[in-house]
């Protein structure tokens, strides 16, 4: 059985919890301890009989104010599939949660009340989904039942969604017209929307074949942790742990070790007593080398035909979310890429984007909470990069701040740039 | 080039996806704290979470101690067991001991018929995590197991109190997990936060891994309290009406005697339980742990004050 994860968005009351708490419900996910007690929390907030969104809203804050705030991961399976839901904020205070939930996502889920239609959130949340990799977008168009069933709204709203992700470059767009609050299309089909001949949100989601998220098959190995175990039985073994991030591993390839630029050899890809013939993406594994050199942490074992760049400048599009520092230029900061953590400073900050209309505006003064633009950034030591659009696992990387520790930004690489003053 | 071709059209199953995961988290761990350790109580996730360890490692020892929070209550096979499966890996198991805090003076013991050890264990856990200088605890919680956990990072981070801030977690993206913290800070760790308790067992049931007995079902002796069936132990006091009867029960769940509940059940073996949790409708916490029952957020409540 395969795997599929998936991120949620949607406006502040477009029925997101509910949608969730009704996928969930009505594939029999939810136990009868738990609807026991969100019925006595319902009843006790006066919400009616039984309010599913406080299946998904688990903080005692949220229950308050009837929002999310943070990202909760949910689970379920059906038959054909397991799913892992990223249910995520809508309000734009919590972008940064959105963000993170996206970031492990193959699909996204956007809710719209289909009386509103595509609005301000809408297009945030597509383009942030879009930005961060996300080529499947489902546009759920919510509370159909107060928009009387209407066909012709439907396409209305679908049309205008079309336009805009067309703008987005999103491969895949799907529209289901949907009632979360009475489970129209969510996994039964209802006799509301006969007009309707497409899937339900559940057939769609056990069916969807979403990519990879990388797109070359050339390999890259980012070194976690070097075993060494000085036992009798193992007195001299030296593996190199981690997991790959591309391509395959098989024992004779040859390899180049970055940031040594040495090529020798795969003696043998251990995993747990045993060796492998080979190992793949995704695949954690032990990887040990003909020669011994002096390969540690943070380094890089790559296809030496088509290794990644060795960056020290590149431009990068960047989610600012520290509520209390600003980025502003000339900024030094941490900067972790796969299992390496270099110092890196902010040579400029390009644009900003503005994620409703899409446009950019060159050369803003700083970043604050929320922010999202192009930058250019350079690191002391260099990091071995592949463009986000690319890889995932070798494209993105986040920015520590060095005295509160806290994580302040995740970037996705775009394009390595000649050191400065070089020659480009 | 057949074996790459080989290798490549078989799909990893979502058991290898969440095991590779775990393996990849645990050895984030290993290399960017000083001295971790691995909570481990002789239940089933930890059961996991301990066999994760040596395949994140092998041939190497994984590179920290086990450690256990003891109240004192808890059920004499399960402590069995964890002595048993340290002793087998060679491992340093570190105890923090409820009894012996209460016996020096620093913890007073709740009362009434509800007393119970539950909440003493924070402070126990937190004290031997700052006796050892623990800088990262890595424990078996999922998410699935509860809507305040569901809610938690992987890297979970606490401040110099062992306090868990929910609304200021730090982002975590792809899987790029941030450990850098000052001295007294700590970080909780949770590599199978993205399983659910079927995963578990079919976990445990692919590799042979060995479970305590009370998992499985047995004759015992119990009452019932709550609509919940609790072992009859000398720790918890039965009220007059509370009469003592013998049911086949199994746990689902393992922690103190005094807030575990048993459920009926005939299921002899791993394949038994898959099958019956598989068609359960009551979540496991909900049929088994008293300790979740006293207010719609009692976990994030624990939480906060530094529970696991």
């Amino acid at each position: 059985m395969d795997l599929l994860r998936f991120v949620t968005a949607g406006s502040v009351d477009d029925g997101k919890s509910t949608l969730i708490g009704r996928l969930l419900y009505d594939s029999k996910q939810v136990f009868e301890d738990t609807l026991a007690s969100i019925q006595r929390a319902s009843e006790a907030r006066g919400l009616g009989d039984m309010n599913l969104a406080l299946l998904t809203d688990g903080l005692r804050a949220e229950r308050e104010q009837g929002i999310t705030i943070d990202v909760a991961y949910r689970y379920f399976a059906t038959p054909k599939r397991k799913f892992i839901i990223a249910d995520s904020p809508g309000h734009v205070q919590y972008t940064r949660n959105m963000v993170t939930g996206a970031s492990t996502a193959s699909l996204a889920l956007i809710l719209i009340d289909a009386r509103k239609g595509v609005v301000s959130q809408t297009r945030r949340h597509s383009a942030l989904t879009s930005l961060l990799g996300i080529t499947h977008l489902v546009l759920c168009v919510n509370k159909m039942d107060l928009a009387e069933w209407s066909e012709t709204r439907f396409n209305e709203v679908e049309a205008d969604f079309r336009a805009f992700a067309g703008q987005l470059g999103v491969q895949e767009v799907t529209v289901i017209p949907m009632a979360a609050v009475s489970g129209e299309n969510i996994v039964d089909r209802g006799e509301h929307m006969p007009w309707y001949t497409g899937p339900t949100l559940l057939e769609f989601l056990e069916t969807v074949e979403t990519p990879d998220h990388v797109s070359h098959g050339a390999l890259r190995f980012p070194v976690q942790y070097v075993l060494r175990p000085h036992t009798d039985e193992f007195h001299d073994y030296r593996g190199y742990a981690g997991t790959v991030a591309s391509g395959t591993v098989t024992p004779g390839q040859e390899i180049l070790a970055l940031p040594l630029g040495i090529r020798t050899r795969v003696a043998a890809v251990d995993r747990f007593q045993e060796q492998c013939a080979s190992a793949t993406n995704g695949d954690a594994v032990s990887i040990r080398l003909t020669e011994e050199v002096d390969v540690g942490r943070g380094h890089m074992l790559v296809d030496p035909a088509h290794a990644p760049a060795s960056a020290t400048r590149f431009s990068a599009d960047l989610c600012w979310m520290s509520d209390t520092l600003q980025l502003r230029p000339r900024q030094q900061l941490w900067l972790k890429h796969t299992t390496r953590r270099v110092r890196c400073m902010v040579e400029s900050l390009d644009d900003r984007l503005d994620v409703e209309t899409l446009e950019r505006s060159a050369g803003p003064a700083s970043f604050g909470l929320n922010d999202i633009g192009r930058v250019t950034l350079r690191t002391m030591e260099p990091i071995f990069a592949d463009p986000y659009a690319v890889s995932r696992d070798t494209g993105s990387f986040i920015l520590i701040d060095g005295s509160s520790h806290q994580t302040v930004a995740g970037g996705m690489v775009r394009e390595v740039l000649a050191q400065a003053g070089a020659p480009a | 080039m057949t074996t790459e071709t080989a290798t490549r059209g078989a799909r990893h199953t979502e058991l290898d996806m969440l095991e590779a995961e775990a393996i990849f988290i645990m050895r984030e761990v290993a290399a960017e704290f000083e001295r971790p350790a691995l909570l481990f109580s002789g239940g089933k996730d930890s059961i996991v979470l301990l066999r994760i360890a040596e395949k994140a490692f092998w041939p190497a020892k994984f590179p920290f101690p086990v450690m256990h929070v003891d109240t004192g209550h808890n059920f004499p096979e399960v402590i069995a067991f964890r002595d048993k499966r340290a002793a087998e890996l060679g491992a340093r198991l570190i105890v923090g001991s409820v009894q012996q805090a209460i016996d020096e003076g620093t913890l007073t013991e709740e009362r009434g018929i509800r007393a119970s050890r539950n909440r003493l264990q924070t402070p126990v856990l937190l004290a031997t995590i700052a006796e050892h200088q623990i800088d990262a605890a890595m424990g078996g919680a999922r998410r699935d197991e509860e809507k305040a956990r569901a809610k938690e990072r992987v890297f979970s981070f606490r401040d110099e109190f062992g306090q868990w801030d929910p609304r200021n977690q730090r982002p975590e993206l792809w899987s790029l997990y941030n450990g850098m913290h000052i001295k007294g800070e700590h970080m909780r760790v949770f590599p199978l936060s993205n399983w659910t308790e079927l995963d578990i067992w079919h976990y445990i049931e692919r590799e042979a891994l060995e479970v305590p007995s009370i998992y499985f079902t047995h004759e015992r002796e119990v009452f019932e309290r709550d609509g919940m069936l609790m072992s009859v132990c000398p720790y918890l006091p039965q009220l007059p009406h509370e009469t003592t009867f013998v049911a086949p029960v199994r746990y689902r769940t393992v922690g103190d005697m005094t807030c575990t509940a048993a459920v009926r059940s005939d299921a002899a073996d791993i394949r038994a339980v898959i099958n019956e949790i598989a068609v359960a409708r009551v979540t496991e916490r909900g049929a088994s742990r008293a300790d979740d029952q006293f207010s719609e957020a009692a976990m994030e409540d624990r939480k906060r004050e530094g529970y696991f």
